[in-house]
């Protein structure tokens, strides 16, 4: 999807010109948010992949590999959420890394929790 | 780091976030403080609902034999429109961000009021599903994949309340003419709440009602 081009890497005159917004690293945006229907063609893939979900749910053919499958459905929402709905791929890099860190700890935290419980082997 | 006021900003760069850097104070990093906190504080977020969902798949095989189970009491029908009906909520949250940067305040009411009646829906939704549980004979004290289900489902849910509540306090304030367009970094901290609240669903869905 298209996105409109920052003008961060604009060069400097003395005369009137664009705005100069602040680099990604300074909180400026790599680009401008996406347009409305840019969003609303985001909400449509969410929902296809919503009802993908659904109806993998219910062949039964599927069964051995649901788990796979729902994950790869479920991080593929996630992300699209996350860097469209939450602008994440067009902020600045330490909001991202705020965020991630905390998906990472998580993950780590209790994936350690769980294996001690062997629950992935019972 | 070049300022410009709202009004230029806006003129200059529609729908850009040059006017909500201008809506705040300048800062050593260059960043607003008030949105580094939302995400320090949606980051250690992951980290109490990642104890709720691991709490959950640690317990939910764990009852005893012949007590209610997930498979007798899931609606996958239901919950699934109650998750599309989440998921739009996001839609709508960004139209309405998108709507305050545009300085377009009767769009940014519409579409505050359409994501809060979404946010309330699916509250509702699981009030209603939650009935129908306790009535099968699952509740909080039936066994321990009730316990795990009711205190992370109930947790996302009450997330969700404070978040409709975040959302008619904007639509009150945009009423009242108290949320003019240079604030509307305002908006897109509710939204960053909103939308984490969303993919915490996301994961609660695939996790709790689809994989058995």
């Amino acid at each position: 999807m298209a996105t409109h081009e920052s003008t961060s890497d604009a060069p400097t005159t003395g005369e009137p010109g664009p705005v100069v917004k602040p680099s990604p690293e300074e909180g400026g945006t790599k680009h401008a948010h996406p347009t409305e229907m840019e969003y609303v063609k985001v909400a449509l893939v969410l929902a296809a992949i919503t009802l993908a979900e659904v109806a993998v749910y219910y062949v039964e053919s599927l069964e051995g590999l649901l788990v796979p499958i729902l994950g790869v459905m479920s991080i593929a929402k996630f992300a699209i959420v996350a860097l469209w709905f939450m602008h994440l791929r067009f902020d600045s890099r330490l909001f991202r890394r705020l965020f991630l860190m905390g998906i990472a700890l998580a993950v780590f935290v209790y994936t350690v929790a769980l294996s001690t419980f062997h629950v992935w082997t019972r | 780091m070049t300022v410009t006021t709202p009004e230029e900003s806006h003129s200059a760069a529609e729908g850009s976030h040059t006017e909500v850097e201008a809506g705040h104070p300048p800062t050593s990093t260059g960043l607003s403080h008030e949105k580094v906190g939302m995400w320090a504080f949606l980051g250690s977020e992951c980290l109490l609902f990642g104890a709720l969902i691991s709490t959950y798949i640690l317990y939910k095989g764990q009852s005893e034999a012949g007590s209610v189970s997930p498979a007798d009491v899931f609606d996958i029908p239901y919950t699934s429109v109650s998750s599309f009906v989440l998921l739009m909520s996001s839609l709508t949250m960004v139209l309405a961000l998108a709507a305050i940067q545009q300085g377009d305040h009767r769009r940014l009411r519409v579409w505050l009021l359409t994501t809060a009646l979404l946010g309330a829906s699916f509250v509702a939704g699981q009030a209603y599903e939650f009935t129908v549980f306790t009535r099968e004979g699952l509740n909080l004290r039936t066994n321990l994949f009730g316990s795990s289900f009711y205190v992370l489902t109930g947790f996302h849910g009450a997330h969700v309340t404070i978040g409709v509540l975040m959302l008619l306090s904007l639509w009150s304030l945009s009423m009242k003419g108290k949320l003019p367009t240079a604030r509307a970094e305002t908006v897109e901290l509710v939204g960053l709440y909103w939308h984490f609240v969303d993919v915490i669903w996301i994961v609660i869905f695939t996790l709790v009602y689809l994989i058995p």
